[in-house]
């Protein structure tokens, strides 16, 4: 992966001086823009085998215990290419896992909060670039690790991405649950390490080197997003990092944290005990709640950016927006408890976080309704990036709604665990975050290589995407409202699910397209990477700062000192003939500077 | 170009109002591969007293978040076709926002919201927090369970009180997966775990409950149509997770006390009388 990186940027950093050096500029390298980069093309990696995984399971479901064709044979051959039960279990925790820790996180913090934030801010780099460095390596552990636990012989972990306990504990209880459990949870704390070393750089950042004139006010929402998410993640992590270790200490010395009395598994007793299964499933949502809008803030300010990019004119409602994103990241800490409404949670309990939970949805309701309120009166031009970010407005209001019925205690009872939730958090990270995530690619690709991505084939890319998206997740919820569990290898055979296989085919099928599309992605990255039409400084003509860096930029980002003048979505100003409105582009003469974005209109 | 992209956001909504009417209709889109009209499956049948609060409460969102749904995704869609810079003469409103607009559609989502929330709760204390009363003497006290169910990788493991009316004493009924209740009667079980998570799915009757190792927990419910029904786990619990199924069946007091006699006379013939609930195989 990394000669790729250093292929990538070889042509304008081409130094040819020893190893040494080569070594140190590109492989182990300190640029934000290079450990952006080494970012990017990790997630690309896993995105892949995570999408893998996916068909693993879709596969599964569509077609019960017949072999794979051509790969089943070669994966299983002990068992004719026949998924096993307890492999099934093995693919979707890892399919979460990869997806979450290695796709969406590194993508979103690691890839573009790495490019961005210097570039939008007007920085030369971040304020600690080894330890920028370490958290990039601080990932090639939690690969190996979380690949080993993958690879484990004979099933790789299978407790689940949530690994509750007592089944992630308890090594008799499962045949995953040995030392591919320990190597799963060890994984998860180096990607832990990992983010901690991102989001104290992102604060420090983002609070001590914006360039002169670039207030709190004047920031992209891109940039809003990754800093409240940096002080999520630096307050919700260390509460995984010592569950993760709780876990690990039950798991080899038998402290018992997770473990009550008397507990028999596989017909074996427990050794430990005095502990609360439920303890777990607190510290583990604790984080992993607030995880959730790690996953999404900044995607939402990423789409911001470029629906106001391409709408020609101002987002609406800057403040409400960044207010937004501030009581997101604020009620987040206190909504963890919907995950365990039917958990055995005190009842009460369950009241209370229902109503924090129903009022986190309002500051995503305000948002949505900010961006529709931005294309309205524009001139929308239907580029790929654009696209993809109306195309996450779409789905994100499905994804939305949706999870007003898994709030709602009573309904929850029902649609708890079962394919409901299955397609409410696809449409959320899926049709959401993903959707966002590639047209940032498209977006921010000439920036990253100088070059173009090919538009007509991103906007075919992006037609299939979005039909085949619609086509696995959507009927989800239509089983779901039937009551069909998640995680079952087999369904077919409860009464209740046996006229569901039809609609689970149809599923899959959508889902091999979507998976299939993807080839058109990476074909267009790769080639454009080396073939595109290069392109000048601001190639969309957008405001923001890292559109007046070169492309792209060199070491050290500016050849001039950015002095910032005014807030990043000044589209179709009165005050310029030009539809834009750099941030950096002193006032015309004899005018008063404009002052920030706001509602002040 | 611009319009084809608005066509092509406009299958939004267009598919969320065939839901909606699905939903309405009760029709189910792909029964076996072929369209039936109505099939009655949309949410599984409920046989219960209480689903149905659950249901209509299901029914109540769908319809609350449908118009928002099918609203916002057609305004998007306006906009997308309206505002086309292709077609779209008029030059560009510059604006950065409404306090006003910024208020209505903070406040009338929050009032709605905390609707939903409060509307709710009555549904949510009756499924959870108020079990069944019974008297005994002149005294209110919690219904008795009816029988214990414990979940264990991967079955339900059952135990019903004898004669003596209490459940772990010698004259107890033991069964696995197979769980017979009275129709028409409030029933209360106590759900325990044997191993590890589990969870007590009863998809007919609209009931979900962790069985957790190391709590003891009391579910209730009431059956008012005879008929057998899919027990479900529904939290995972290791490889055989898929298999962990048993079966509820609902049945008249008269073939509720037969089936009941002929287990325990089973059982004593076979002179299994485990000492406790927590025997191994």
């Amino acid at each position: 992966m990394s000669s790729t990186t250093v292929d990538a940027h070889s042509h304008d950093h081409a130094e040819g001086g020893s190893a040494w050096r080569f070594i140190s500029t590109y492989v182990f390298s300190r640029d934000h823009k290079i450990i952006a980069v080494q970012f990017l093309f990790s997630a690309l990696l896993w995105f892949v085998v995570g999408g893998l995984l996916a068909l693993g399971i879709r596969w599964q479901l569509a077609w019960p215990w017949q072999g794979m064709p051509v790969i089943g044979p070669m994966l299983f051959s002990a068992e004719g290419g026949q998924i096993s039960p307890e492999f099934y279990t093995t693919l979707f925790t890892m399919h979460a896992t990869v997806m979450i820790f290695f796709v969406i996180i590194p993508f979103l913090g690691g890839a573009f909060g790495n490019f961005l934030i210097p570039l939008m801010i007007g920085a030369e780099d971040m304020a600690f670039p080894t330890l920028n460095m370490l958290s990039y390596w601080f990932m090639w552990p939690a690969f190996l690790l979380i690949g080993a636990s993958f690879l484990s012989v004979p099933y790789g972990a299978g407790g689940g991405w949530t690994s509750y306990p007592p089944l992630s504990v308890i090594t008799e209880a499962a045949p995953a649950s040995g030392l591919p459990q320990t190597l799963w949870l060890f994984g998860v704390t180096c990607v832990g390490i990992s983010s901690m070393l991102g989001s104290v750089n992102y604060m420090t950042t983002i609070i001590q080197m914006r360039a002169p004139g670039m207030t709190m006010f004047r920031l992209p929402l891109t940039i809003w997003a990754m800093f409240i998410t940096a002080i999520l993640q630096a307050f919700a992590l260390p509460v995984l990092t010592a569950a993760g270790f709780m876990q690990v200490l039950d798991r080899l010395i038998g402290t018992g944290f997770f473990v009550p009395e008397a507990l028999a598994a596989n017909n074996s007793l427990a050794a430990s005990g005095g502990g609360q299964p439920l303890l777990w499933q607190h510290l583990f949502w604790f984080y992993s709640h607030p995880a959730v809008y790690i996953m999404l803030l900044p995607a939402m300010g990423m789409a911001s950016e470029i629906i106001a990019c391409f709408a020609r004119k101002p987002i609406f409602g800057y403040k409400p927006m960044v207010y937004s994103i501030s009581g997101i990241a604020g009620l987040g800490f206190i909504v963890w408890g919907h995950h365990m409404f039917v958990s055995g949670m005190n009842p009460i309990l369950g009241m209370t976080f229902m109503v924090a939970t129903m009022m986190i949805a309002l500051p995503s309701a305000i948002k949505v309704f900010n961006w529709l309120g931005t294309i309205w009166g524009g001139k929308l031009y239907f580029t790929t990036p654009m696209l993809f970010c109306l195309g996450f407005l779409s789905m994100f209001i499905i994804g939305g709604l949706s999870g007003i019925f898994m709030a709602a205690t009573p309904t929850d009872i029902f649609i708890h665990d079962t394919y409901f939730i299955v397609a409410h958090f696809h449409y959320v990270l899926f049709g959401g975050t993903t959707l966002v995530v590639m047209g940032a690619i498209y977006f921010w690709f000439p920036k990253m290589f100088g070059r173009m991505m090919n538009e007509p084939l991103g906007k075919v890319h992006f037609l299939l995407t979005f039909i085949f998206l619609n086509g696995t997740f959507y009927p989800m919820h239509l089983v779901g409202a039937v009551g069909f569990p998640r995680r079952l290898a087999d369904p077919y055979d409860y009464e209740t699910f046996a006229h569901l296989l039809p609609l689970n085919q149809f599923m899959s099928i959508c889902a091999i397209g979507m998976v299939a599309t993807q080839i058109l992605f990476a074909f267009n990255f790769f080639y454009s990477m080396f073939w595109g039409p290069r392109v000048g400084r601001n190639p969309w003509r957008a405001n923001g700062l890292e559109w007046t860096a070169p492309s792209p930029p060199g070491h050290g980002n500016f050849d001039f000192q950015p002095i910032v003048y005014r807030g990043p979505y000044e589209y179709s100003s009165p005050e310029v003939d030009e539809d834009f409105y750099p941030q950096t582009q002193p006032p015309p003469k004899g005018r008063e500077e404009s002052g920030d974005t706001g509602d002040h209109h | 170009m611009g319009r084809f992209w608005s066509l092509l956001f406009l299958t939004v909504p267009i598919l969320g109002v065939l839901t909606f009417v699905c939903a309405i209709g009760n029709i189910w889109p792909l029964n076996g591969g072929t369209l039936a009209f109505p099939a009655d499956q949309w949410l599984p049948d409920d046989v219960s007293e209480n689903g149905g609060v659950i249901d209509n409460l299901f029914m109540f969102i769908l319809y609350l978040t449908g118009v928002i749904f099918i609203g916002t995704s057609i305004a998007l869609f306006l906009f997308m076709w309206k505002f086309d810079a292709e077609k779209n003469a008029e030059p560009v409103k510059f604006t950065h926002g409404s306090h006003t607009l910024e208020i209505v559609w903070s406040i009338l989502p929050a009032a709605a919201l905390l609707f939903i929330a409060i509307y709710q709760m009555n549904a949510w204390v009756d499924a959870k927090m108020k079990r069944p009363t019974e008297m005994i003497g002149r005294s209110e006290v919690p219904k008795r369970p009816l029988v214990e169910v414990t979940g264990r990788q991967f079955e339900w493991r059952l135990r019903y009180a004898g004669a003596d009316g209490q459940i772990g004493t010698p004259d107890d009924l033991h069964a696995v997966n197979d769980l017979h209740i009275p129709v028409n009667q409030e029933v209360v079980i106590t759900l325990k775990s044997q191993d590890v998570l589990h969870s007590f799915f009863l998809p007919n009757l609209r009931v979900k409950q962790d069985a957790v190792p190391g709590m003891k927990q009391f579910v209730w419910f009431q059956a008012n149509e005879v008929g057998a029904f899919d027990i479900v786990c529904a939290e995972l619990c290791g490889w055989g997770h898929y298999k962990m199924r048993g079966r509820l069946t609902v049945e008249s007091q008269e073939d509720f006390d037969k089936w009941f006699a002929e287990q325990m006379s089973e059982q004593e013939r076979t002179e299994f009388t485990p000492s406790s609930g927590d025997d191994d195989e």
